[in-house]
């Protein structure tokens, strides 16, 4: 069972790693799609034999809701907005590319040395939780496109999700779902806001999200 | 079972909001729902303590989410009446002209998501769980994020898109604190806020302090201290007036009672010096960041969104401060939710004459048909700024004598002058646009008119409660927020 939870986590990894190289914004909606499902499917191999609503029912909500409705819904928003690709990112995709491997790096090296109850079943699957939430951090930084900044967003949360299950005993059923409850909910309010920018501003680079600032514009005294 | 009812009734209200057509019952039931919760809310205040029901281990009230409950319910009772009639006299402006495009109205969407949002404030407030906490947090992004949006102006949408995706994803910075304290908490995913202060002993401390810095930083982002204040100005300007009342007064609270959770479990385990280093040192920065951007600021309700940052960090320097300082901050955050929700009423009322945020572009407010506006303008800035008698001054006063007698010198003396730069500040901002020739009527055009006493009556209640305030202290509230202050590491 341990092999298989590692080849998960490496594959977790490589998703990372994907999603920060690829340009096409199709593709990296599916791969954090993928990713979410996979991440979900490690509840299901940690309890196989034994089959309890918590085991069966929240499992099954959150890969449906991670690989198919979430893509779905940005996969739509992506369709009103008429876009394919996303904007270079300051440094190139390299660059990216290098950043994931650093975050990867340092998460190891931390969780490596911490000690205490927080001894983790697997190093490697704490490290790439870690990685993950800081891939998504750095992804909605970079990125200039609002989808690839919810993309971002998700990829944090799968980052989150993995962290539970690496470091905590199973959680109550009704905690579990309202938080994926928010989660969707909040896809889908920022995919209705995404449709609205494209919209009003006929693209959706929040880079030139830029009207709304400080300090007087021409520097005049009242 | 009436904690319950708290919540899911102004939901299920929302819900219904969303399907009723005509604007005039849908106004009418905002109201109706606002009532019912301010009746159920000070029912709730007699008995609080002693909860029974089906979810009793899941939401409740303790001394301190009761003064949180009542400020909450009270705002928005205001909130509803001043709304209902900007609703109507904002009719012609709203929505640039465009008006049922979709399934629902803007109008509809707004008064089904404005009633949802106090439900999920309410729960917040009510929630006993860490998980359930967040959830509620998250829930009160969700719901509000469309009332920025509501007269559906470029601007307002980009406020709307910043506060959606830095609030998410803060929060989900705080999820992840929720889950490390899970696993201070010996890995184990029991996260009642109870047990948790019972068990704070055993936990892990270095885990335990990762924890708290992360639920700091996410809750601090929605609290909008700085510097994770980013969408808190941008929000607050785009979004109609009302809804800005809401978040500075009562929305920004509720992220504070997250840190304040956080804090209760970490002073249990002995970590309280190293929390009040934090609050300190973001307290602040928070002071020092609003007094910076009030100085030359354009556009006046983003100049109220920088003094909801200072008074943050006020708050939270209370907290750092410790002792009698935790007291000051609670009568703090009362006066304030009470005299910036005035504010921003009077606020809309000046940018439903004046139609523009820009100060330079508004004058005369003390003359001709808007004394009356300028007036309370005039009165609000000075409540807000600290003049005695308020609510304010009593809060400031207790927290710089408990900092002089503490021995943070250097951290007072910053702390004044700061007060100071934005007294001087906001005064310059206020002096310009009260004194003067009323620019509207010398343009010749006051076509438009505030109408309704409401929305001049509504900001003038809570002065004045502001002011009795800081005359008067009622014998039950001062023993709440004893009560609170206590549980919060106060004498």
């Amino acid at each position: 069972m341990g092999h298989w939870l590692d080849f998960i986590g490496v594959t977790v990894l490589l998703m990372n790693l994907m999603a920060l190289s690829s340009s096409r914004i199709k593709s990296c909606v599916r791969i954090v799609a993928a990713q979410g499902a996979l991440i979900g499917c490690i509840p299901v191999i940690k309890y196989f034999p034994c089959v309890a609503p918590v085991t069966v029912i929240f499992p099954l909500t959150n890969i449906i809701l991670k690989g198919v409705v979430f893509p779905w819904l940005l996969l739509r928003a992506l369709r009103a907005a008429n876009i394919r690709k996303e904007v270079e990112p300051i440094g190139g995709y390299p660059f990216s590319l290098l950043m994931g491997v650093a975050i990867f790096v340092l998460s190891y090296w931390v969780i490596s040395r911490v000690s205490g109850p927080g001894q983790p079943a697997s190093v490697l699957n704490a490290a790439v939780s870690f990685a993950t939430f800081f891939t998504g951090a750095y992804i909605i930084v970079s990125r200039m496109k609002a989808i690839t900044q919810v993309i971002g967003y998700l990829m944090l949360e799968n980052g989150i999700y993995l962290f539970g299950l690496v470091y905590l005993k199973e959680q109550s059923l009704l905690v579990e779902m309202s938080i994926l409850l928010d989660i969707f909910v909040a896809v889908f309010v920022m995919g209705i806001a995404i449709f609205h920018i494209s919209r009003e501003f006929d693209h959706i680079d929040t880079e030139k999200l830029s009207q709304l600032k400080d300090i007087m514009a021409t520097g005049q005294d009242l | 079972m009436i904690t319950i009812l708290l919540i899911v009734v102004p939901f299920f209200s929302g819900v219904v909001s969303f399907f009723i057509k005509d604007d005039r019952p849908r106004r009418a039931l905002i109201a109706v729902c606002s009532i019912v919760h301010l009746i159920m809310a000070i029912a709730v205040f007699n008995f609080y303590n002693k909860t029974q029901g089906p979810l009793a281990e899941w939401f409740g009230f303790d001394d301190i989410g009761i003064i949180f409950l009542l400020i909450t319910s009270v705002l928005f009772s205001g909130a509803s009446f001043y709304g209902i009639r900007y609703l109507s006299d904002e009719e012609k402006y709203a929505h640039g002209g465009v008006k049922g495009r979709g399934l629902f109205s803007p109008e509809a969407v707004f008064g089904g998501c404005f009633q949802i949002f106090l439900s999920t404030m309410t729960m917040v407030i009510a929630s006993r769980h860490l998980a359930i906490f967040w959830v509620g947090i998250e829930a009160t992004t969700l719901a509000s994020a469309p009332l920025i949006y509501f007269h559906r102006t470029k601007m307002s949408l980009e406020a709307t898109w910043k506060y959606l995706l830095i609030c998410s994803v803060g929060i989900a910075v705080a999820l992840l604190g929720i889950f490390v304290l899970a696993v201070a908490n010996n890995n184990r995913a029991d996260l009642f806020l109870a047990r948790l202060i019972e068990n704070a002993n055993c936990m892990n401390k270095l885990w335990l302090k990762a924890a708290f810095l992360l639920l700091f930083v996410g809750y601090a982002t929605k609290m909008g201290l700085a510097p994770f204040h980013a969408w808190l100005p941008d929000a607050h300007s785009e979004a109609p007036s009302v809804v800005s009342a809401l978040f500075s007064g009562a929305l920004l609270n509720c992220a504070f009672l997250g840190i304040l959770r956080a804090y209760q479990i970490c002073a249990a385990a002995g970590l309280g010096p190293y929390c009040r280093e934090v609050f300190t040192v973001f307290g602040l920065l928070s002071v020092i960041f609003a007094a910076i951007f009030i100085l030359r600021q354009g556009d006046y309700k983003r100049m109220l969104a920088y003094s909801s940052v200072e008074h943050m960090g006020i708050m939270s320097l209370g907290i750092g401060f410790g002792g009698i300082a935790v007291f000051g901050a609670l009568v703090n955050m009362l006066g304030h939710s009470l005299v910036k929700a005035g504010l921003f009423f009077s606020a809309g009322n000046i940018l439903s004459y004046f139609r523009t945020k820009r100060i330079e572009d508004v004058q005369g407010l003390m003359s001709g048909k808007t004394r009356r506006l300028g007036v309370l303008w005039m009165l609000g800035f000075l409540l807000i700024t600290g003049t005695p008698p308020s609510a304010i001054f009593f809060g400031k006063l207790i927290i710089l004598r408990q900092a002089l007698s503490a021995g943070f010198y250097a951290v007072s003396i910053i702390f004044l002058a700061a007060l100071v730069i934005i007294f001087i500040g906001m005064a310059r901002i206020v002096i310009f646009m009260t004194q003067g020739e009323n620019t509207c009527q010398a343009r010749g055009d006051d076509s438009y008119n505030v109408k309704g006493l409401t929305r001049l009556c509504v900001p003038a209640v809570f002065f004045a409660i502001a002011i009795i305030l800081g005359l008067y202290f009622p014998d039950w509230l001062t023993g709440i927020l004893e009560s609170a202050s206590r549980s919060l590491g106060g004498p």
